[in-house]
């Protein structure tokens, strides 16, 4: 099934009544994906896009079976939202919104230890694009057409580059398994290393392209990771080799800190552990037919 | 954000933090009143620019008189302060902080971060106060206390007590330091900062535990619900062209270069800084429009873009997911013609309706270039710009 979406997932959207909200919903249904009902505290019991409205997740989670909920959220009240999504019993939060407080993230994921590892709920993002399975559904606001369904994974802190790597490898006849935003903050649901971990383990994916930036420790987790666990092939583009120190480069995280986070390291660290690297954003498709030939 | 070491001052006290008495002085005369004010035969005249290693270009300066007062306030005022924070530019000095002088027994660091590894807030602390924590781990690694914080509960007692014990200092002083270093964290945690740093913390001779310096930062994605913390923005701290486009809700970084850039997404407009050099070209700025930009939105930022005078040719990279391309073509003709641009042009559209995007741009008869690729774009642009430059009589 590739992985954390399908066309059998059972969607829910939080902050469905948005302008935002309604808009990527009826994308969403458009390109086949099972959306089965969403969030508005005080628009329950009404519909919304043919979709019945819930007050509370825990009333949808009970009435739909929803698996994953797509956060629409704006960032005051994300994490609210996702607090909410982890306490009903959701298995996977994508929350795509910009600018929530690094604090509340903190908090959010300190909430989310509550939970037993095996109900625990996973997060994708916040300031993603969302997750895709190509011919089978997605939940964000990619433009589903660019993606050629196929065997490669991709993970990628930054959306419009994600984009460049999978319409690259459509024009060169690759298709894409399952793509997944992980965002552009310096506190995140999911690091690389554990959407790496998923398409390593998941059948219908043959190897996978990164995506990273500067900023944060996750790709030289990634690179441990590989080294010491991966089978499939890796490929990784990394942004802002020009990027001066101790300016923040558009998200909230990408920001050179420490040792380790600039773009030179990470591509060193990151060759070192035998990852193929991608020289530039122009140059996905060929990197990657050439790693999978 | 950043704020100037008086408000941080000011904001730290009111979490019982001690600090040196001290006032604020826009001119000479008020320096000399308050220093007259704070009486004592010694004071220290600091000038408040958003930067550290203020005192090796000459901006803080310790003064025994009322004349000398006045001539380090006349020479700091009005100058720009160059550090190695602050860019070849330097910063304007608009006002000053007069200060009683402190006599100090010891000098400790004590910062609080939002650590990404730990995703909580990490105290780091070290004995060997009065450089920069840089300086510190590469020439004291041994000297660093870290400690983690819980958010569920906050910071406890016992942790500031274990970090004031492994300080060395002495068990009268330990309550104290207690203090101080719960106080830094409720700044913190209750005012939403990014980084709390006290550098140096200092004991005095007569036993006491003060702030010498304090630098907070703030979560920018925060200040909607601190509005109190938005009011010590000091815009003249900023490049301006940054806040002419943050002011416009634009997401803008000005850099050195004469090439200005237009991208969506900030992975992508990274990206293309780098194309830009790598091509042999020099990036003015990183700007993303975001997504969903409206014409009007890009024709903002070609006028974020223009207001740097450097910029000698400019960059459109768009890849279109939520964004439509035929937007950003109509934004970008009307730009064109409504600023009057004769600036070389370089356009690349791909993704949502990158066909109705081009034929736009063609139809217009303006003089744009077009690339498919990024990598064409950047090679395009660059090209570009040195025929521009070399045309021009020297």
């Amino acid at each position: 099934m590739a992985i954390l979406i399908d066309k059998d997932t059972k969607v829910l959207v939080l902050g469905l009544t948005g302008r935002i909200g309604s808009f990527h919903t009826q994308d969403m249904i458009n390109h086949g994906t099972n959306v089965v009902g969403g969030v508005t505290p005080g628009k329950g019991g009404t519909t919304h896009n043919g979709l019945p409205v819930f007050n509370t997740v825990k009333g949808a989670v009970a009435e739909t079976g929803a698996d994953l909920a797509i956060c629409f959220v704006p960032p005051p009240f994300a994490a609210d939202s996702i607090m909410e999504a982890a306490d009903a019993g959701i298995k996977t939060c994508v929350c795509i919104a910009d600018g929530i407080p690094a604090q509340d993230m903190i908090h959010v994921k300190r909430y989310m230890r509550r939970y037993k590892s095996e109900n625990r709920m996973r997060l994708i993002g916040p300031n993603c694009a969302g997750i895709i399975t190509p011919g089978q559904a997605f939940a964000g606001l990619m433009p589903p057409h660019i993606y050629l369904p196929g065997r490669i994974g991709i993970i990628g802190r930054s959306g419009t580059l994600g984009y460049e790597a999978a319409s690259q490898m459509k024009e060169k006849g690759i298709g894409v398994s399952s793509s997944i935003g992980i965002g552009g903050d310096p506190i995140n649901g999911s690091s690389f290393r554990d959407i790496l971990e998923l398409f390593e383990n998941d059948p219908d994916t043959d190897a996978v392209v990164m995506v990273g930036e500067i900023g944060g420790p996750q790709e030289a987790e990634a690179a441990a990771y590989i080294r010491d666990h991966m089978k499939k092939p890796v490929a990784a583009y990394i942004a802002g080799l020009s990027a001066p120190k101790g300016r923040r480069m558009g998200h909230a995280g990408a920001i050179v800190s420490a040792f380790g986070e600039s773009a030179q390291e990470k591509v060193e660290i990151l060759s070192e552990a035998g990852v193929t690297i991608v020289p530039t954003p122009s140059s996905f498709g060929e990197v990657v037919e050439k790693m999978i030939a | 954000m950043d704020i100037h070491e008086y408000q941080a001052k000011e904001l730290l006290k009111r979490f019982g933090v001690a600090v040196p008495r001290g006032g604020i002085a826009y001119s000479p005369e008020q320096a000399v009143y308050r220093s007259n004010e704070l009486s004592g035969d010694k004071w220290v005249v600091k000038a408040q620019i958003h930067s550290g290693a203020r005192g090796k270009a000459g901006g803080v300066r310790i003064c025994s008189s009322e004349e000398e007062v006045a001539e380090a306030a006349q020479w700091m005022l009005g100058r720009k302060l160059v550090t190695h924070q602050t860019g070849p530019q330097g910063k304007l000095v608009g006002r000053l902080y007069i200060e009683e002088a402190t006599n100090i027994a010891q000098e400790i660091y004590l910062g609080f971060v939002l650590d990404r590894k730990e995703e909580r807030v990490v105290v780091v602390a070290s004995a060997q106060g009065g450089m920069e924590i840089e300086e510190i781990s590469s020439n004291e690694p041994d000297s660093i206390i870290r400690s983690v914080v819980d958010p569920a509960v906050g910071m406890q007692a016992f942790q500031a007590r274990e970090i004031a014990f492994q300080l060395g200092l002495d068990a009268a002083l330990i309550p104290q330091a207690t203090k101080t270093i719960i106080g830094c964290y409720r700044a913190m945690s209750e005012l939403d900062a990014n980084m709390v740093e006290v550098n140096p913390l200092v004991v005095t001779t007569s036993g006491e535990i003060v702030a010498l310096d304090a630098k907070l930062s703030f979560d920018e994605n925060a200040l909607f619900r601190r509005p109190d913390i938005s009011e010590l923005r000091d815009k003249s701290q900023e490049d301006q062209r940054e806040t002419y486009a943050s002011d416009r809700g634009l997401s803008y970084i000005g850099l050195e270069g004469k090439i200005g850039c237009i991208v969506n997404g900030a992975g992508l407009a990274m990206a293309t800084l780098d194309m830009i050099k790598m091509a042999g070209g020099e990036p003015a700025n990183f700007l993303d429009v975001g997504g969903g930009a409206s014409p009007e939105r890009v024709l903002m930022s070609f006028k974020a873009v223009l207001n740097d005078k450097n910029v000698e040719a400019i960059l459109v990279n768009i890849f279109a997911g939520i964004n439509r391309c035929d937007w950003i073509a109509e934004g970008v003709v009307r730009a064109v013609k409504e600023l009057n641009l004769k600036l070389p042009l370089v356009v690349r559209l791909a993704g949502t309706n990158v066909e109705e995007g081009r034929q736009l741009l063609a139809d217009s008869g303006l003089n744009i270039t077009t690339a498919d690729t990024l990598t064409d774009a950047a090679s395009k642009v660059v090209a570009a710009w040195k025929e521009a430059s070399q045309k021009e009589p020297v």
